[in-house]
């Protein structure tokens, strides 16, 4: 059944969709507001927006993950309903989310086939599936293994995997959801090659990203979304500067007003450290550094290159293998994570909702999780309310948090001010070392700014700086010296006015004196 | 173009005291304990077993000497754990025969010691009884646990299929009837658990629990109430027929145990089979496996998810309930208040060690029936040994498996949680 639809792709462009005056609450966020945008056949047309802008929601009402409030999708001219990802895909709409969609036990083949498998009589014919993973790729020019296991691949094989599974189920619109997020900056390319060539066989694309090289890269046309609304549209050809000030409603100061720094003696020391990760294989493997007092170092690279690891080691998340961490020349390696915190490290971690805060508690409470048995917020047996709250009252003040009482739930708060409030708190022990994962991750600009610009304080007053992010331009705003991170090993430690190719190129694991 | 795998050069070197090296050791420790603790200590007698149903003297029989007995099967013992350190290979197959030959060794020791007499055919026939309910109940947590459900209600099911079974096929007057019945039983309390944890989203291990709760105060109320009065018009099903296969039931030791039996033994038989290949080789299984690792994304190519997690609770709560029919028309002719004591646990344990597998389930199971049995036998012919000692070896068991010493067991990764969209 598959097969006869796979010969009969059309070569030439198809589908038009147009959305009108979509709209989707959640509560009383408006996710999106009347939002109306036309993707032409055959076109790469960019969802241009910040996190949190109301992008991924708009595909998944359009994928039929979410019911709109009100709006209507029109196919080829046609108001059509879209009650679940079935009636998409009978649309002939297809979708890669953000976070892949595939089973990590199950086969390539297996994955491509889930929802429309090939069977007789209810049995399964993975042959046929299989076939039809090799033709297609073939086809696209996409070569996959139909037999490999998901979980053994890499992201970017993965999400091959994800665009093969779209495409046989014959779909002509093509919606990617921040596909670049997890890929190096080669891969990036070879994805925007992939789309070119998509949109070449026909297929008209969706392609969603808050990057705007890549957009000026590959699109044929621009929609700029802020805060759940359209605010304009643009041809590729606008400059940069154009498209930042569209996406977040004034122009962008990128850099962070800093002075150079003056380092003064080593503060956190990492040598030979060798980490495992879940997964029982050598996340870091071997990673020395060192970050001074009064610095900032900034460790860029893709996401899953054992940064993460790096950081929970340090941090006593995580045992090591070999190696050693000295805090200002005491050896604190396999300190527990409370004993290193009250050494005088301050710790954002990448991920706020999990290992930053508890969501049902107060942000007054979050705000002393630290130190809740420390005078003055409390002894071995109470807390004290009074305390806890006249001290998160300043903090509220200090950083900045935008809240109605300190009363709140700190789950009930937005992104940027939950990461206001570990910030806040990490701050507010005196401190010799901090350390900052992803620090502005899902964070509206506004906290963006205020971040880095408490960071660099952190910094002037002394302290020695990590900052651990996947955004290239976040190390590079922040730092005083940037390391490379690859495959578990420090490539380079290179000074943050290095060309940004250079960068990519070792991020990618390319060192420059190995070509030459 | 990148490459296709991820290459295990960052693996981590294992070290040579691998999980299976170390479980090696650990049998060849048995061995030495019998090859030489129990050499030394067994009488020099000979122990005797028959190959039929019972020891009559006319049976077929064989006997061994004690010392020699205990010797050679603990050097058997010794030779599967050295293989293990050997080769690091094949964790599964030599674990299980090196306890198969140390529970061997330990036998020939109890029955020379008591002079007691083993009819083979028997022992693996009450293996296969008594592991009945527990096939039933763990390849029913299998269907259920695989599409994203925890089904702690396996107790409850089987309980509530056992007193369907009686009341049902009593009052009818069928007992094909009050089979049917059971399967309903069970289902009626899979529909409970459907419910509330796709429908409400409770926690499913609370709701399981209650329901076990439930189905033991509401089968032992009718019970009392009704069933004890008038024992006659409800409570006497009466005992399933035997049926005999010509021929394959005359095997030497396993003919009566597989070709002996009621209905329900070759209907365990099957399920395992149908059981397997249902989840593995077609269309409704690739799709269960699929919602109950990652629903969001059996959801995004559109698979109904919850409406699968309904079909495989229902299915699960049939299978469990027609397997509770044991207990009252297989074991005993009648119901009676909390006639399961508890092996619906046992069952949950078998799927857990049986990894979450049809046939890993059924191989517990019969693991499970096969202890059992022999605590059966050892007070049958006196052993100084406590048969709680065996009784106890299906939870130490698990908690092995669940420790992960025991292979890995994994359950599917979204079992257990409940799935909203969005
Ligand atoms: N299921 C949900 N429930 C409540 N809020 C949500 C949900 N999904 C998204 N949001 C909120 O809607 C806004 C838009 O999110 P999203 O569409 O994911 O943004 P983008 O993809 O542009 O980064 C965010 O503020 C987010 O927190
Ligand atoms: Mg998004």
């Amino acid at each position: 059944m598959l097969f006869q639809h796979e010969v009969h792709i059309a070569l030439e462009a198809t589908l038009r969709l147009e959305l009108r005056g979509i709209t989707k609450r959640f509560g009383d966020l408006v996710a999106n507001d009347d939002i109306s945008l036309t993707v032409e056949p055959g076109e790469i047309h960019a969802l241009l927006g910040e996190n949190g802008a109301g992008k991924s929601t708009l595909m998944n009402v359009l994928y039929g993950l979410l019911q709109p409030d009100s709006g209507e999708i029109l196919v080829d001219g046609k108001a059509i309903k879209i009650k679940g990802p079935g009636d998409a895909i009978a649309a002939g709409i297809g979708m890669v989310h953000q976070h892949f969609m595939l089973v990590p036990v199950f086969t390539v083949a297996e994955n491509v086939m889930l929802g429309a498998e090939p069977a007789k009589a209810g049995f399964l014919n993975h042959a046929a599936a299989s076939d039809l993973v090799r033709t297609v790729s073939l086809k696209y020019g996409l070569p996959l293994d139909p037999d490999a296991i998901i979980e053994d691949l890499p992201i970017g094989i993965q999400q091959r995997v994800e665009i093969v599974k779209a495409l046989t189920r014959n779909v002509d619109l093509l919606i990617l959801d921040e596909p670049t997020a997890v890929l190096t900056p080669q891969e990036t390319d070879e994805l925007l090659g992939v789309m070119r060539g998509l949109r070449d066989a026909g297929k008209s694309i969706v392609f969603i990203t808050h990057k705007l090289r890549e957009v000026k890269a590959v699109a044929d046309r621009i929609t700029v979304i802020r805060r759940g609304k359209v605010v304009g549209s643009a041809e590729p050809t606008a400059p940069e500067s154009e498209l930042a000030e569209l996406m977040v409603g004034r122009s962008v100061v990128l850099e962070v007003p800093k002075q150079t720094s003056e380092p003064g003696a080593a503060v956190l020391k990492v040598s030979g450290l060798v980490v495992a990760d879940d997964r029982r294989h050598r996340a870091v493997d071997g990673v020395d550094l060192e970050v001074r007092a009064g610095e900032v170092l900034g460790i860029a690279g893709v996401q899953g290159n054992g940064q993460t690891e790096l950081v929970e080691a340090i941090m006593g998340l995580r045992p090591s293998l070999t190696g050693s961490v000295t805090l200002s020349g005491q050896d604190i390696t396999g300190w527990a994570t409370r004993r290193v915190l009250r050494a005088g490290v301050g710790y954002v971690p990448e991920d706020r909702s999990v290992d930053g805060l508890v969501k049902e508690f107060s942000l007054a409470e979050n705000l002393v999780l630290d130190l809740y048995d420390t005078e003055p917020f409390g002894n071995r047996f109470a807390l004290n309310p009074r305390a806890i709250n006249e001290a998160a009252q300043g903090r509220v003040e200090e950083f900045d948090i935008r809240s109605q009482s300190e009363q709140q739930p700190v789950g009930s708060l937005s992104g940027g001010n939950q990461q206001k409030v570990i910030v806040a708190r990490e701050m507010s022990r005196p401190l010799k070392l901090f350390i900052a994962s992803q620090p502005t991750r899902g964070v509206d600009v506004g906290s963006i700014e205020f971040i880095h610009r408490r960071i660099v304080a952190e910094r002037d007053v002394g302290s020695a700086v990590l900052v651990v992010s996947s955004e290239l331009d976040e190390v590079v705003a922040l730092a005083d010296r940037i390391a490379v991170m690859y495959r578990g090993r420090i490539l380079a430690v290179v000074p943050p006015n290095t060309p940004r190719e250079t960068l990519g190129l070792l991020m990618a694991g390319i060192t420059p004196e190995a070509d030459s | 173009m990148t490459s296709m795998t991820v290459d295990n050069s960052l693996a981590l070197p294992e070290g040579y005291w691998t999980r299976t090296r170390k479980a090696g050791l650990i049998m060849v420790l048995l061995g030495l304990i019998a090859a030489v603790y129990l050499t030394a200590i067994v009488p020099n007698e000979p122990a005797r077993f028959f190959l039929g149903e019972t020891t009559a003297a006319s049976g077929a029989s064989f006997s061994i000497n004690g010392k020699v007995g205990t010797l050679i099967f603990g050097l058997l013992t010794i030779a599967c754990g050295a293989l293990l350190i050997l080769t690091n290979k094949r964790f599964g197959l030599y674990v299980g025969l090196g306890l198969a030959f140390f529970v061997v060794a330990a036998l020939i020791w109890q029955i020379a010691e008591t002079g007691g007499q083993v009819p083979l055919s028997s022992l693996s026939k009450i293996t296969m009884e008594k592991s009945l309910p527990l096939i039933f109940g763990a390849i029913a947590g299998v269907l259920c646990e695989r599409s994203g459900v925890v089904n702690v209600a396996i107790e409850g099911q089987l309980l509530t299929g056992a007193f369907f079974a009686a009341l049902f096929g009593t009052m009818v007057g069928s007992q094909w009837f009050g089979l049917v019945a059971a399967a309903i039983g069970g289902a009626l309390i899979s529909l409970i658990l459907a419910w509330l944890a796709i429908r409400f989203l409770v926690d499913q291990v609370v709701i399981g629990v209650v329901l076990n709760a439930l189905a033991l105060g509401l089968t032992g109320f009718f019970y009392e109430q009704v069933m004890r009065e008038d024992t006659k018009s409800f409570n006497s099903p009466g005992l399933l027929p035997v049926w005999t296969v010509p021929g394959l039931s005359e095997i030497p030791i396993i003919g009566p145990a597989l070709f002996k039996g009621t209905i329900l033994t070759y209907a365990a038989l099957l399920l395992v089979v149908a059981a397997t290949v249902a989840l593995f080789r077609t269309r409704w299984g690739l799709r269960t496996r699929a919602v109950g690792e990652h629903p969001a994304a059996a959801d995004t190519v559109g698979i109904k998810v919850l409406g699968l997690r309904y079909v495989n609770v229902m299915i699960a709560g049939l299978v469990a309930g027609f397997g509770g029919a044991y207990f009252s028309m297989v074991t005993a002719s009648s119901f009676t208040k909390n006639i399961t004591g508890g092996l619906g646990f046992i069952a949950l344990a078998a799927m857990i060690f049986g990894r979450w597998h049809p046939v890993g389930a059924f191989l517990a199971a019969i693991f499970f029936g096969f202890s059992s049995a022999l605590s059966s036998l050892l007070q049958a012919i006196q052993s100084p040994i406590p048969s709680d000692f065996l009784a106890m070896l299906p939870y130490v068991a698990t908690i092995f498996a669940v420790a992960g010493l025991v292979g890995r067991s994994r359950a599917p990764a979204a079992d257990g949680k409940p799935y909203v969209k969005g």
